[in-house]
């Protein structure tokens, strides 16, 4: 087994449908299948243990304040909360979001030497990468797409271009900067790239900000535990952020 | 489903989940690796046993040293995703393929990696022979008079994370700050907005969510009841269970936020904003509660302490981290508007708050009002997550959870002095750094890691704090020298998966009347005890283990008082052998004199042997070449002067 470890990741992200996979798997190469077995051999112990338990467990679901506590049959499994239409598209508009923003600081490299842009520009580009993986992860495991298929229903920052945009995007989420600034950071260099960089960066931030809120302000939306504790981050982290950007450009924040 | 027939379903399970495990995939998530060492900065121990354990769920590879390994209880089935997603058509077709009718029942670790924070387990507390482990999903409770024996009594649902708990008497105490959670504890959630509501971005007041501290009627372990539920502004992240040494009646709670603030439509009187333009924003504050012992249902919250405020201008933003590590070197403050934790030590009158920027020591004599009387901030520290005092109240360990603990942070190249314990010395109120503490064993890139919760170990004579590291597993530091605390003890997992980070590890790890319990994370509950090394005798070990509590709540620190027992004697004599404190030939006629009236039962003549010590320990202690020996050495005489068995 040493060799052979537990990659859940591998099923979990294998293109086709892992049952599938594993299926066709175990019928085309029936020599792993020994290796499958010596798997279960060491796994028997486990299985052994749980059947030892006795009595069971009682399992209660308290009332509110002062009412009384349901005994739930010993049959109760977990349900995760219902994923909100909205806490897709949360995600997959921060995705196309969070692109804009390794695209912004991809163009530091060649158009400014300002040392503290370039510091900041790598945290974003690598924090904002990191968590385009997150998303992308969330939603698969979820079974969705990751980017959308139809108009997200918030707040558009407009400028909506017919003609095919370099970055490929075709929808704006709040905050992003239109292809007219993108086109203006790209001809900019050396302070006045600067100044254009952190102007845009902190609307760009803002706009994170306006989708998180708008995310906790939607009915049903904001109750995934892990899509809680991103967004929660997202505000503390972009929030920080931007105050950070101020202060570089002078503004009182 | 019969239990053979159940087994065999399990043994199929199992038999096909591992077929997917071995399953060749082309997908590898490129975890990202480290950013180079900055200069002049230390990583961690890459030949450590720890740093290539082999990956697993339930059958990781371990490594512990000083430690033994109980057992590990999974997590609850009630805490397990149920056959929901099992429907998907695919599933049931291909198991069908496979001979497998009833799909019930899905491969648990399959399910973990779906459900990881909803299901997470969290924080622990303690009260006679009951364990209490909260969960983003509720509370389950534990039967641990027989330790290696332990039993699952009640699983108790009540989502909304974190589900950090604490126990008072007959009273169980949660701290809810997701948008899930209900007055009702149903796991039901709220409906989703109509596509209408949606368009309009309205408000989603809920007139049954529930977001702030929980309290429980547990007289009856079996059937908690909910007697009461205080709402605050922003959650309970965490919260701090507070006595007052001056009256029984009234307990306190203080109550750490650090999510968004809810609207006033949902809660009268919440708001957001900076100080400037809101001076009564809900950021900027913690909420204290108090709980009227015999009447928790009139719980409320009695006052909002501007705990960061700036006493010479009033401004309510007083506080910042000083510029950090978290900004890459951006050196630009950022203001402190949250305590992530607070601890406190009611018998000195002090509390200890790690407070995101900052660490921040308050006076508590007063526990409705506490006031601020110092702040830290570190260059190295990205943010403050929790402290707990040296039993002495002359130390302070403050953690910092340096990426949230969702990330890996123990790798090869990060920095050993970033997430790390910081140890302070505490002095007049003062706080002064002495060191840093970092688990020292180099982590994988699909561990995450990161310092977390853990408690003091009651050896005498010694500083000893077993700490949780995520997984990272658990490490026990010795801090008896603020500036120079070490690792005398571990346990270690590999990571649950090689090249992905799956939430897990330990959250938690506290020492309770005799053993330490870890708190899983994805796996379940850990349970430990000590094993002697060079570095902790046996001697010592008893000696810990004969301090028993009623209660323990990590957050809410009472002194560990030890009897006059000859075990702790020889815990002592034991410690000042290895500091060479004392000759060896006083060594050997100390513990033969100890034996034999251990075997006597302390007979009058050996009663008087071990009392013609005391005077030359007593003179020892005074002449000690530093503090710690001369505590032992005086410790030693007390004992010796009246022994117990």
């Amino acid at each position: 087994m040493s060799d052979r470890n537990t990659p859940l990741s591998k099923f979990i992200y294998s293109d086709k449908f892992p049952f599938e996979v594993a299926f066709k798997f175990i019928i085309s190469k029936g020599g792993f299948l020994s290796v499958c077995f010596f798997s279960i051999l060491l796994t028997l112990p486990i299985y052994a243990q749980q059947s030892e338990k006795s009595p069971p467990p009682v399992i209660v679901q308290p009332g509110a304040p002062g009412q009384a506590t349901k005994v739930l049959p010993p049959s109760t499994r977990a349900t995760l909360p219902p994923i909100a239409p909205k806490d897709v598209e949360f995600m997959q508009g921060m995705i196309m979001h969070h692109a804009q923003a390794v695209e912004m600081t991809a163009l530091i490299e060649a158009r400014t030497e300002n040392k503290n842009i370039r510091l900041l520009g790598a945290r974003i580009s690598q924090s904002q990468s990191d968590e385009m993986n997150f998303m992308k992860r969330w939603l698969g495991n979820r079974g969705q797409d990751v980017s959308m298929s139809k108009m997200p229903g918030m707040d558009m920052s407009g400028h909506h271009s017919s003609k095919h945009h370099s970055s490929g995007h075709q929808m704006m989420m709040p905050g992003m900067l239109t292809e007219e600034q993108m086109e203006a950071l790209k001809n900019a260099k050396g302070a006045e790239f600067d100044k254009l960089f952190l102007k845009g960066m902190i609307q760009h931030h803002k706009g994170a900000l306006v989708m998180v809120n708008d995310l906790f302000d939607t009915a049903g939306a904001g109750q995934d535990a892990e899509l809680f504790n991103f967004a929660t981050d997202v505000d503390s982290g972009q929030t920080a952020e931007i105050k950070i950007m101020q202060n570089m450009l002078g503004e009182k924040p | 489903m019969s239990q053979l027939s159940i087994n065999t379903f399990r043994f199929i399970s199992v038999l096909f989940l591992f077929c997917l495990l071995l399953t060749a995939g082309t997908f590898a998530q490129n975890l990202e690796p480290a950013p180079k060492l900055p200069a002049g900065m230390k990583g961690s121990n890459v030949s450590d046993p720890r740093a290539n354990l082999k990956p697993g769920l339930y059958d990781a590879g371990e490594a512990m040293l000083g430690m033994r390994h109980l057992t590990l209880l999974q997590k609850p089935e009630a805490f397990q995703l149920g056959s929901d997603d099992a429907d998907n058509p695919r599933v049931q077709e291909t198991l069908g393929q496979l001979g497998i009718g009833d799909t019930s029942k899905m491969p648990k670790p399959f399910q973990l990696v779906f459900a990881q924070l909803a299901f997470a387990n969290s924080d622990l507390a303690f009260q006679g022979n009951h364990l209490f482990q909260g969960n983003f999903y509720g509370v389950n409770i534990y039967d641990i008079s027989n330790p290696a024996k332990t039993k699952l009594v009640t699983s108790m649902l009540c989502p909304g994370g974190q589900g950090d708990v604490s126990v008072y008497k007959n009273l169980l105490f949660m701290s809810v700050e997701m948008p899930n959670g209900r007055l009702d504890c149903g796991q039901q959630g709220f409906p989703a907005a109509t596509g209408q509501e949606n368009a309009q971005g309205l408000p989603a007041a809920q007139k049954d969510r529930f977001r702030g501290v929980r309290i429980f009627d547990i007289s009856n372990i079996e059937n908690p009841k909910q007697v009461a539920a205080v709402q605050t502004c922003r959650g309970s992240h965490t919260h701090t269970l507070v006595t007052d040494p001056k009256d029984n009646k009234n307990v306190y709670i203080y109550v750490s936020g650090t999510s968004f603030v809810r609207q006033s439509e949902e809660l009268a009187g919440c708001s957001d904003g900076m100080p400037a333009e809101n001076p009564n924003t809900a950021l900027f504050r913690i909420d204290v509660i108090k709980v009227p012992v015999a009447e928790p249902q009139k719980s409320q919250i009695v006052s909002s302490p501007r705990v960061f405020i700036d006493p010479r201008t009033g401004a309510l933003n007083g506080l910042n981290n000083g510029g950090s590590h978290s900004n890459n070197g951006l050196s630009r403050p950022s203001d402190t508007d949250q305590c992530h934790d607070i601890t406190v030590y009611s018998e000195i009158g002090l509390a200890a708050g790690a407070c995101s920027g900052n660490g921040i020591l308050l006076d508590i004599k007063d526990p409705a009002n506490p006031k601020r009387v110092d702040a830290v901030n570190d260059p190295n520290y990205a943010y403050w997550h929790s402290a707990s005092f040296s039993n002495d109240g002359k130390k302070v360990v403050f953690t910092d959870e340096w990426g949230g603990g969702m990330g890996a942070r123990c790798r090869a190249n990060d920095p050993n002095v970033w997430g790390a314990n910081a140890v302070f010395n505490l002095t007049g109120n003062k706080l002064n750094f002495a060191s840093y503490y970092k688990l020292p064993a180099a982590q994988g890139d699909s561990e995450n890691c990161v310092a977390h919760n853990g408690s003091l170990i009651p050896v005498p004579g010694r500083d000893l704090k077993v700490q949780a590291w995520y997984q990272g597993g658990i490490s026990v530091m010795d801090f008896t020298d603020a500036s120079n605390p070490f690792e005398i003890a571990y346990f270690d997992r590999g990571p649950i998966d090689p090249k992905m980070l799956i939430l897990g590890g330990d959250w938690s790890a506290y020492w309770y009347n005799g053993h330490i319990y870890g708190s899983e994370i994805a796996r379940g509950l850990d349970i430990f005890e000590l094993v002697p090394t060079n570095a902790l005798s046996q001697n010592e070990i008893d000696a810990a283990r004969s301090v028993k509590v009623s209660e323990f709540n990590v957050q809410n620190q009472e002194r560990i008082v030890w009897g006059k027992n000859l075990v702790v004697a020889k815990a002592y004599v034991d410690q000042l052998e290895r500091s060479q404190a004392l000759t060896s030939s006083q060594i050997a006629d100390i513990r033969k004199s100890i034996q034999n009236a251990e075997n006597s039962k302390l007979k009058k003549d050996d009663r008087k042997k071990l009392k013609s010590f005391v005077s030359s320990l007593m003179k020892g202690s005074e002449t000690a070449k530093n503090a710690t020996d001369s505590q032992r050495l005086k410790g030693l005489a007390e004992i010796m002067e009246n022994p117990v068995l």
